[in-house]
């Protein structure tokens, strides 16, 4: 069981790391979902998987009767996936708002984006923030439709 | 005295809790984060008041005895870097409210900034390998948010970024952690320590590889360091303030630990490989300062060349270099702030970061210039500021473990730093303005002054009254150099038990 699930964990990760090398910043999040269950289920197996009770101590008793099962890795995995997931979630939303404003998920177009029109935003335009640089927005670029988003970038 | 471990947690955790409830009242809330991060200085020096006189402080959560429950530890590094937060939290909360704007306090910068102080100070204590992922995610999560905030275009394309790698990181040191699990049933630093020792070298060493590139990320050492000069100069100068006082001393910290304590087993392999790093760290971080013209750029690259440093206090291994690391931490967490809180008042006074559409404030705003000066021959190394020290004792620990190659990279990338800064302190103060001044703002700078004179005073005392924070430093590295210490003060009476 425990090698089944080792073999698994490492096709995730492998499926992970092949979708982190694509440039497309979307498919890079999804490699790294796929990363992070891997992940958790090394933990997991980590633990070693048994068969046992759960680690409760019966009413009357001061110390466990049975072999217990060990609830440590699945605390650690728990955590760990709450935090995943609210990490993920925070780049998804990050991800969006990137190609809302700069109108691209290409992570190349990006960074040459960077080099190109560096410190080109509406703060570097006012000495001061009493010039309330930061009540100033800047136009967005056509918000894009969602439909478009999924028939161009996926 | 465990409320003394706890506190440095609890404060800034509650008041980010109290400054979300009162998110609307900003003048308020300015005040109240004032008398927190001041709170938090005083707890700060208490606790290494406390860790000095007694020794290493260890406080149990919930009372589960030391391999079970979560062990909170605090020994003098540990006290030492709570301590810094401590000041740097203050330094920077008075910058920013005058430096944040109406618009970014509405979206909660204030409480944002408490939760990272939060996670800076648990990843500081924690005796927990598994605790300390919890507070490298709550710290990152709190900085993607306040790199982030505001969302224009320049922070949006270097957040991409600094998010994307930070959070591969953390994945590969949840993996370290979930093999070390494995290998090992435990993740008490202290109960690691003690079963690493007999565990075969290969099978660990392979390990330490995965931490040393999990924490080498957030360290930002080559070449892992390609996010932080992409996402630095992009938010308010006091969240970069913040970002380079502490955030990659949160790496440095966790690779001192781990090589310290745990991976000790091999250092002809890995601590070979950490000087490597260290020599190539110090190079191109400054040969990248070089080619900078934006003053954020530059101090962003230098960032990582002074990181470069302290890897290598780390690498030799010697009671001399971990002091020399320790010291390093200190003032470049304190200079390496103070110079980006001058780049946003230069910001303020001149109207740009560019060195070309910079001038002449040399003239028109002497103080500032001497500020400059004053951290900048810090940053350099010239005596007798607190660079200085730092310099001489790591070269000098260099030149005892016979490193030379390794002294000489140091000596080298010294020269190009002063090269670099005397670029910014000729372009920006002694060239005749390029424009007309701008407008003077209006309301007074004042506050912004306040806190970086009070950082430069800090470096000119650690200069001149150099020997009690050397002293304070060799008993901080000879606990480093004798983790035996570390893992009796945590695990108590059950040391004499076999793993």
């Amino acid at each position: 069981m425990e090698t089944a699930i080792i073999l698994l964990v490492g096709v995730l990760i492998s499926c992970g790391l092949y979708l982190m090398l694509e440039r497309n910043l979307l498919r890079f999040i999804f490699g790294l979902i796929l990363l992070s269950n891997g992940v958790n289920l090394l933990i997991m197996t980590a633990g070693r998987l048994t068969r046992a009770a759960p680690s409760l101590i019966p009413e009357g008793e001061y110390a466990p009767v049975a072999e217990l099962a060990n609830a440590l890795p699945q605390a650690l995995v728990l955590t760990a996936i709450v935090i995943g997931f609210g990490l993920t979630v925070f780049a998804l939303v990050l991800i969006l708002r990137a190609y809302e404003r700069l109108g691209t998920t290409d992570g190349d177009e990006l960074s040459q984006m960077i080099e190109g029109e560096d410190g080109d935003d509406t703060s570097s335009k006012f000495p001061s923030s009493q010039q309330a640089p930061d009540y100033i927005r800047e136009p967005k670029i056509n918000p894009p439709v969602l439909s478009q988003v999924r028939e161009s970038k996926l | 005295m465990s409320w003394l471990l706890v506190l440095p947690i609890i404060i800034p955790l509650v008041t980010a809790a109290v400054l979300f409830a009162f998110g609307k009242r900003t003048e308020w809330q300015k005040n109240f984060s004032f008398a927190s991060t001041l709170f938090l200085l005083l707890t700060g020096i208490l606790l290494l008041v406390q860790v000095a006189k007694d020794g290493i402080l260890v406080a149990q959560m919930g009372s589960w005895r030391a391999p079970f429950g979560i062990s909170l530890v605090a020994d003098l590094l540990s006290a030492i870097m709570v301590l810094i937060t401590g000041v740097m939290g203050f330094a920077i909360a008075i910058y920013a409210r005058k430096d944040i704007g109406p618009r970014l306090e509405h979206l909660g910068f204030h409480p944002v900034y408490h939760v990272l102080l939060a996670g800076i100070n648990g990843a500081f204590i924690t005796g927990d390998l598994f605790n300390l992922y919890v507070w490298f995610e709550v710290l990152l999560i709190s900085s993607f948010v306040l790199l982030t905030l505001g969302g224009n275009k320049a922070q949006l394309k270097g957040g991409v970024h600094y998010v994307l790698i930070n959070l591969f990181s953390s994945l590969l040191f949840l993996t370290a952690i979930g093999i070390l699990y494995g290998l090992t049933g435990t993740l008490n630093m202290a109960d690691l320590a003690r079963q690493l020792a007999g565990l075969p070298a290969g099978l660990v060493t392979t390990v330490a590889i995965l931490f040393l590139i999990a924490f080498g990320v957030k360290a930002a050492v080559f070449p892992l360091f390609f996010w932080l000069p992409s996402s630095y100069h992009t938010p308010p100068m006091a969240t970069t303030a913040i970002f380079a006082a502490m955030l990659s001393k949160v790496g440095v910290y966790a690779l001192v630990r781990a090589f310290t304590l745990l991976f000790t087993q091999d250092p002809g392999y890995t601590h070979n490989l950490l000087a490597w790093i260290a020599a190539l760290t110090m190079f191109t971080g400054v040969l990248g300062a070089a080619a900078q013209t934006d003053i954020r750029k530059i101090l962003s690259f230098h960032s990582i060349s002074q990181i470069g440093y302290m890897i290598m206090g780390l690498a030799l291994f010697s009671s001399l270099g971990f002091i020399g690391a320790v010291f390093y931490i200190v003032h470049h967490s304190i200079v390496k702030a103070s110079l980006f809180l001058v780049a946003g008042l230069i910001k303020r006074e001149g109207g740009s970061f560019e060195l070309s559409e910079l001038g002449g404030l040399y003239k028109r705003k002497p103080l500032l210039a001497v500020l400059f000066l004053i951290l900048a021959f810090s940053l350099a190394g010239f005596p007798p500021l607190s660079g200085f020290w730092a310099k001489l004792i790591v070269i000098r620990a260099g030149l005892e473990a016979e490193a030379y190659w390794l002294v000489a990279v140091s000596l080298v990338v010294g020269l190009l730093t002063i090269y670099s800064m005397t670029k910014i302190w000729q372009a920006v103060f002694w060239k005749p303005a390029e424009s007309e001044p701008v407008k003077p703002v209006a309301g007074s700078l004042r506050p912004l002054y306040m806190p970086i004179a009070g950082l430069a005073l800090v470096t000119l005392m650690i200069g001149f009254f150099a020997q009690p924070f050397y002293v304070l430093a060799e008993s901080a590295a000879s606990q480093l150099l004798n983790s035996q210490l570390y893992i009796s003060s945590v695990l108590g009476d059950l040391i004499g038990a076999k793993p």
